[in-house]
This record gives structure tokens, sequence and C-alpha cells, in this order.
């Protein structure tokens, strides 16, 4: 049997279990495969799980540029494990920094001093903080959108949460000194095209975010080094925020008085106008049609249980999962077993923060044989909850509505 | 749980790194320009993987693309049979 014979035979018939994690019986249909069965066949069938060095295997999209995603059973624990969270790059020269030999450089226009800091600089000279926060893909979940649109067609795994650890943006820019004209702060990393005409991946935010409390400059995810694949020696993290901002082995950082013209904001990572519930704004980027993408939006997502799994007569049935938004914090999360018609509150488990997801559980026992749909609603803190319907946009961001999962009662 | 160990850690130990080579597009006109033009910049999964939804008009879009925007030297002459290479293999 083929390499590849052999990990899809594991696919279809086992789930990736952690501990406390699920054994999958068989269903009416296959079990783990490598994404829903609404995802386009194309990527159901070219997806295989493959190890990328330091990793675990994960659900490969594409090979090069490498972009894996987290299989679903591993969104069980309340952070994501290093060597399992999702990998995602545009560009396809990676290379592995030296730490020891690194620098970040920051410039621009509008600094008064620039400067360079070393690894151990950026350790020792800024106070260290740590927080918990959801890093997710703006595209997570691209494969579910109806009709599809093209780009890497992600299932539910291109997110994770992690406490991340490192120095905020605000105290090393204040180091070198911000000029009253500064409007964006522009960073750039390592990874570059494999030829010169492909547009750099470089991003910028506004100096308001930029200077937010929250936002740091990370060299530690749950405790240890960043991984290689997640931005070693250093990245950018901006909780509540997709992770398009999230600049993985950062070079250089610009304060800049003009709005950066990277093609990577001009035209990628937008979203209509008008169409999102969204708080904060990226004026600077904004045209008359569309905007920047910014914050996550509510959502929620069951982690013990993939579609379409049997469950015998008056069998109680425990249902987990976890629901996160763009900083605001969970405040409820209503499950209906009967399609919508009726709804029940879920518990939610401890709260680790705002920008972090919060785990959720329900039990529920049917008594009649037949399918069943199950649905989750989470409501945010400022009382935002998920659509049932998605917000169609072209380029298949914020998918968010409510997810449907079918169960069958013998 | 214990077969579950058994298999991670056969795929853990086993498993070799990130390998394209294995990517194989189905056979037809146009396909030697396919090899000849994306796989300097991406692995050809992309192109299986954004199937099958795309028409002509969408495969074109994509193309076009990836010239105008990702500066994919492509000769004008070949883009006619990348497109319908595409179209007629991971098209709608």
């Amino acid at each position: 049997m083929k390499r590849r014979d052999f990990l899809r035979g594991v696919a279809s018939g086992i789930a990736i279990g952690t501990s406390g994690g699920i054994i999958t019986r068989p269903g009416f249909a296959n079990t783990l495969s490598m994404g829903p069965s609404e995802m386009p066949l194309g990527a159901l069938e070219s997806a295989v799980l493959e190890s990328l060095e330091g990793k675990k295997p994960l659900i490969k999209r594409t090979f090069r540029p490498p972009n894996l995603e987290t299989p679903l059973a591993y969104f069980n624990e309340p952070f994501t494990r290093n060597d399992v969270f999702f990998v995602r790059y545009h560009l396809a020269n990676i290379p592995k920094v030296n730490a020891q030999t690194w620098k970040l450089k920051i410039g621009g226009d509008s600094v008064n001093k620039p400067f360079e800091f070393s690894l151990e600089d950026l350790k020792k000279n800024f106070e260290q903080v740590e927080i918990a926060a959801v890093n997710q893909c703006a595209g997570n979940r691209r494969g579910l959108v109806q009709p599809h649109v093209p780009g890497i067609q992600w299932g539910y795994g291109a997110m994770g949460n992690a406490r991340w650890r490192g120095v905020r943006l605000k105290d090393v820019l204040n180091k070198a000194g911000l000029k009253k004209n500064a409007l964006e702060v522009a960073f750039n990393g390592a990874d570059t095209g494999t030829f010169a005409k492909i547009p750099d991946f470089s991003k910028s935010l506004p100096v308001w975010k930029a200077i937010d409390e929250n936002t740091l400059i990370a060299f530690e995810m749950n405790g240890e080094s960043l991984p290689h694949w997640n931005g070693y020696p250093a990245r950018l993290v901006v909780p509540g925020w997709t992770a398009t901002y999230w600049m993985k082995h950062l070079s250089t950082i610009n304060v800049i008085s003009m709005p950066s013209d990277s093609f990577w904001m001009k035209n990628a990572y937008r979203v209509p106008l008008g169409k999102f519930p969204r708080l904060e704004k990226f004026d600077s980027q904004a045209t008359e049609v569309n905007t920047p993408i910014t914050e996550i939006t509510i959502n929620s997502l069951i982690t013990n249980m993939d579609d379409k799994r049997s469950f015998d007569i008056g069998q109680s049935i425990e249902v987990k999962g976890i629901a996160w938004d763009g900083g605001h914090g969970i405040k409820q999360v209503e499950f209906s077993t009967d399609d919508g018609k009726s709804w029940w509150i879920a518990q939610l488990k401890e709260n680790l923060g705002r920008f972090s997801w919060r785990q959720w559980h329900f039990q529920f026992t049917p008594h009649e044989q037949g399918a069943y749909r199950i649905l989750v609603k989470a409501t945010n803190q400022i009382g935002a909850f998920q659509p049932l319907q998605l917000l169609e946009n072209p380029a298949g961001y914020h998918h968010n509505s409510i997810q449907k999962l079918n169960i069958l009662v013998t | 749980m214990k077969l579950w160990f058994i298999l991670m850690s056969f795929l853990v130990n086993n498993c070799v790194l990130a390998d394209e080579s294995d990517i194989k597009l189905k056979n037809g006109s146009g396909k030697d320009l396919i090899l000849a033009n994306c796989v300097m910049c991406h692995s050809l999964d992309y192109i299986q993987m954004n199937s099958v939804f795309l028409g002509r008009q969408g495969w074109e879009k994509t193309v076009d693309k990836m010239i105008k925007v990702m500066g994919a030297p492509i000769r004008p002459e070949d883009v006619e049979p990348i497109v319908t290479y595409l179209t007629k293999n991971y098209g709608e």
C-alpha cells in the first residue's frame, strides 16, 4: 500500500483523538474526512495528512507555499498545542531565521529615532506580558462558502488558541518615538516570493491599533519558543484581529505617514463596506466600496464530533465545543437539537480571557429514532450573535454562520 | 485508544517531509504548459484544490491574476491553452 493510501485509510476511519478526545463510531458517512462534505471535491481529494518538520500530521491543503490546517479533535483542548497549530504562508521562500543574528529594525518616516533590536534586547529591555488569544485566518472555512470562491479551501482548522508571550509593540514604538503625523505601522517578515515580481507580504495597522496595550511582539507561544512554522523567532500578535495581521518572522516595522500601498493591504483581505458588523475601523485604508478586514466575527464550533455520526436511542450524548469573537468575550451559547425550533442554553467553562476562545458543553438524550440536526449559536458581550446564513463576500472571509450538524439516532 | 496510539506513532515517525512530487495532474493537452509555468511559484495542488467549481471565466480570471498581480511570466500565446486545460480538466 502506498503511503498516501495508508494515510487516506487512516483518515477515513479513525478520528485524530487527543487525550479525552473522541473515538469515532462508523456513521452513515465517512467519519473524519479531510473536511466537511460540502467542501469542493477537489479540495477533499487533494488533501492528505502531512507532517512538516516539528509538526504532527496536519491536513495539507497545499505543499508550497505550505498551508496546513489543524484536525478538528485537537480543538477539544483549551489551548492548541504548538505541534498541531495551523500553518499558513503566501510566499514560498521561508528562511530558517537564526535568532542569534536576528535583528528587528524600527524605522519609517514617522519615527524620531530609528532603532534595531536583537531578540535579547527585546526580552531584557521591555516588560514581558502574556495574553491568551485566538489566531484565526481571515479565510477559515472558505471551503464551506457556497457558491465556492477560489483561494485556499480551508475547513474548520485554520485557527488555534494560544498563550502568547512577548513585549508590547507600544513600548517598542515609544522607544523610537512617534511623530505627530504617524498614520500606519507597517510590518514585514523574512519570507519572500520565489521571484522578484511576486508582491512581498507586508501588512499595516492603523496607529491606534498598533499602540493598543494588547498588541504584542511575541516570541513564545504556550510557554515555548515560537515554532519555525508559526513565526520564529518573533511575530506580531494582534488579539481580536484576523491572522493576516499577525506577521511571522518579523524583520522590519515602519511607522509611516502615508497609507501602505502593499498589494496585501490595497487589494487582498478586503471586505465590502457595510456588510459586516464592524467596530474596529481602518479608515486610512478604506475606499468607497471596501475596507480591510479587521476584527474576528462571533463564531462557534462543535469540537467532539463531526457530521453524520450515529448514536443509540436513549443514549446520553455530550456535545462539546468552543466559542470566540474579536475580543468582547462570550456571553452565551445556545443550542438546538431540533433544527432551530427550540433553543437551550449550553454551559460555559472557565473564562480564559476575552481574546481566548471559551469552551462549552451540553448533554441531551434522544428518545426517538431518526435524523437530528444540532445547531449552536454564540452571542458575545455586546449582543452580536452568529447569523443563520453566511454573509457573502467575494473572497469568502468571515465564515461564521451557525453550524448545522446532523446525527442519526437508531 | 491503543490502536490510535500505534497509528499515530506510525504517522509521526514515518511521515517524510512535505512532498509535492506525488501530485498527479490529469493528462491532457496543455498540461506541459502548466508544468512549465505554474510550478516555479507554487505546488500544483492549488489547481486540484480549487476544483470543481470554476468555469472558463473563473479560470481566466485566476490565470490573469497570476500574470498581472503575481508576475507569472506566461507568454501571451500560452494563456489560451492553459485556460482551456484548466477548464476542461478542473472546471465545472
